[in-house]
């Protein structure tokens, strides 16, 4: 192999330009589809009704305690034989982190509910709201204002995760950069270049999220 | 208006009201006063439901707060409630706070929700911050959008926690003059406060609690001129020469 030969970055940007959109098309959904079902998981452990906070309980604490690459593996073996058909690696990885990142984003969202003062919930009945609108109108607004920094520092976490889908074989920016590396004999430099654009990307974004903290600890 | 039977509450083995018993009329101003920690002001979140109680009824317009069967959401939004710490919703603008439950909860159309708001920041002097947010204001203009926002509701009756514990001195007057306008128009009025000015001026009775017990409910110049127990004579004297 001897000297390092980057020219073999042109040729492969296609490839690594799918493979980004993959990669971000999964953050994306497992993001939003995170919050999503990580807030009723949040309101499902917080809620009065005991079985029904055990068994959220018990997910998240599964969730958290298995390693993602695992549950990629396991979720790419089961899910065809709960829909009786292969859904292909794409559709795994995309169900897959959408639950895993559910039970992170549930843990952030619960204790953004319980940063926001009792008064306000009491103001909110007082004026004769109900559990619902008050949730709706007056805690969760505020939990995620409250919890917005970690909710995107836990999506720049989850950007970084998307790497792991490698271990199915999903086309992914990591996988892109593997195979032209493969074909180009130059994996190195591949490796080199997926890494600086992880880099760029996850750098540029945390610094987005420092200064959004600066702003809203303005607005409070 | 607010009939107070026989209360009693605990919190575990503590008894925090002991058969507490008293009423406000319609348009009667009835000011609650003790010792912190005589348990006022969780007799006056149990009026509307805030706090549950294990024992005694109480009735807002006849209708019965501790029943199962009432609709506490429907009750409350007719029972005004001004807190200690205001409790403004901090991410919504002085005319969110206040057109929030009368759209959501009355079910008024956006339109006369905010003119009916206007109209009340208009009189409690604050007009011009209606676009602004809660922490953009003083404590005093906090409390004061929070009575606009109470009032929004058209409620039958006002609940006070400690409105004025909160604030800075210089900013208790602005505060207390709202209150004193409203108690002259015949608002039925509860207020858990140390005011003894304000007492004096719009009460119609004074209530003395201490250590969850009802000490006096006396008329309010008999209150101040002759107080009956020991406990509220030691408390008048330490409350009013400090």
């Amino acid at each position: 192999m001897g000297e390092f030969d980057f020219s073999v970055w042109q040729p492969s940007l296609p490839f690594i330009r799918d493979g980004l959109l993959f990669t971000l098309r999964l953050t994306l959904v497992a993001m939003s589809g995170g919050i999503v079902i990580g807030t009723l998981l949040a309101l499902a452990r917080l809620s009065p009704i005991v079985p029904l906070a055990r068994v959220a309980g018990a997910y998240v604490d599964l969730m958290r305690s298995i390693p993602l690459v695992l549950v990629i593996l396991w979720f790419f073996l089961v899910i065809p034989f709960i829909t009786g058909s292969p859904v292909g690696a794409e559709t795994s990885a995309i169900i897959t982190f959408t639950a895993f990142e559910a039970a992170f984003y549930c843990e952030i969202m619960r204790s953004g509910i319980q940063s926001v003062p009792r008064g306000q919930v009491n103001a909110a009945f007082a004026l004769g709201l109900g559990q619902a609108q008050t949730m709706i109108h007056v805690i969760l607004p505020q939990a995620v204002r409250n919890m917005l920094p970690v909710l995107l520092t836990q999506t720049i976490v989850l950007f970084q995760d998307t790497s792991l889908v490698y271990a199915i074989g999903a086309k992914d920016m990591l996988k892109a950069a593997d195979v032209v590396g493969k074909n180009y004999n130059r994996p190195v430099e591949m490796i080199v270049l997926s890494a600086l654009i992880y880099f760029t990307i996850c750098f540029s974004l945390s610094l987005a999220v420092k200064q959004l903290q600066k702003r809203v600890a303005i607005i409070r | 208006m607010i009939e107070i039977r026989n209360v009693s509450k605990w919190y575990g083995q503590t008894q925090v009201l002991k058969d507490c018993s008293t009423h406000v009329a319609k348009g009667e101003v009835v000011v609650v006063c003790g010792p912190s920690g005589s348990g006022k002001s969780t007799l006056i979140k149990c009026v509307n439901g805030l706090e549950p109680f294990a024992q005694g009824t109480i009735t807002v317009d006849g209708i019965s707060v501790s029943d199962p069967k009432t609709d506490l959401p429907r009750l409350r939004a007719r029972v005004g409630m001004v807190f200690q710490h205001f409790e403004l919703f901090p991410h919504m603008s002085v005319e969110q706070n206040l057109v929030l439950a009368q759209v959501k909860v009355l079910g008024r159309s956006a339109e006369e929700a905010v003119a009916r708001g206007a109209a009340l920041l208009d009189r409690v002097g604050l007009r011009e911050h209606a676009a602004k947010f809660p922490g953009q204001l003083s404590g005093g203009q906090q409390q004061r959008v929070a009575i606009a926002r109470a009032l929004a509701m058209d409620p039958i009756c006002l609940l006070f926690d400690e409105p004025t514990s909160a604030l800075d001195p210089e900013m208790i007057g602005e505060v207390l003059d709202v209150m004193v306008e409203l108690a002259q128009e015949g608002m039925t009025m509860m207020c858990v406060t140390h005011e003894m000015g304000f007492a004096r001026k719009v009460a119609k009775r004074v209530v003395f609690m201490d250590h969850g017990e009802i000490v006096e409910d006396a008329p309010t110049n008999a209150f101040f001129d002759a107080p009956a127990s020991e406990r509220a004579k030691t408390f008048l004297s330490r409350i009013l020469h400090h």
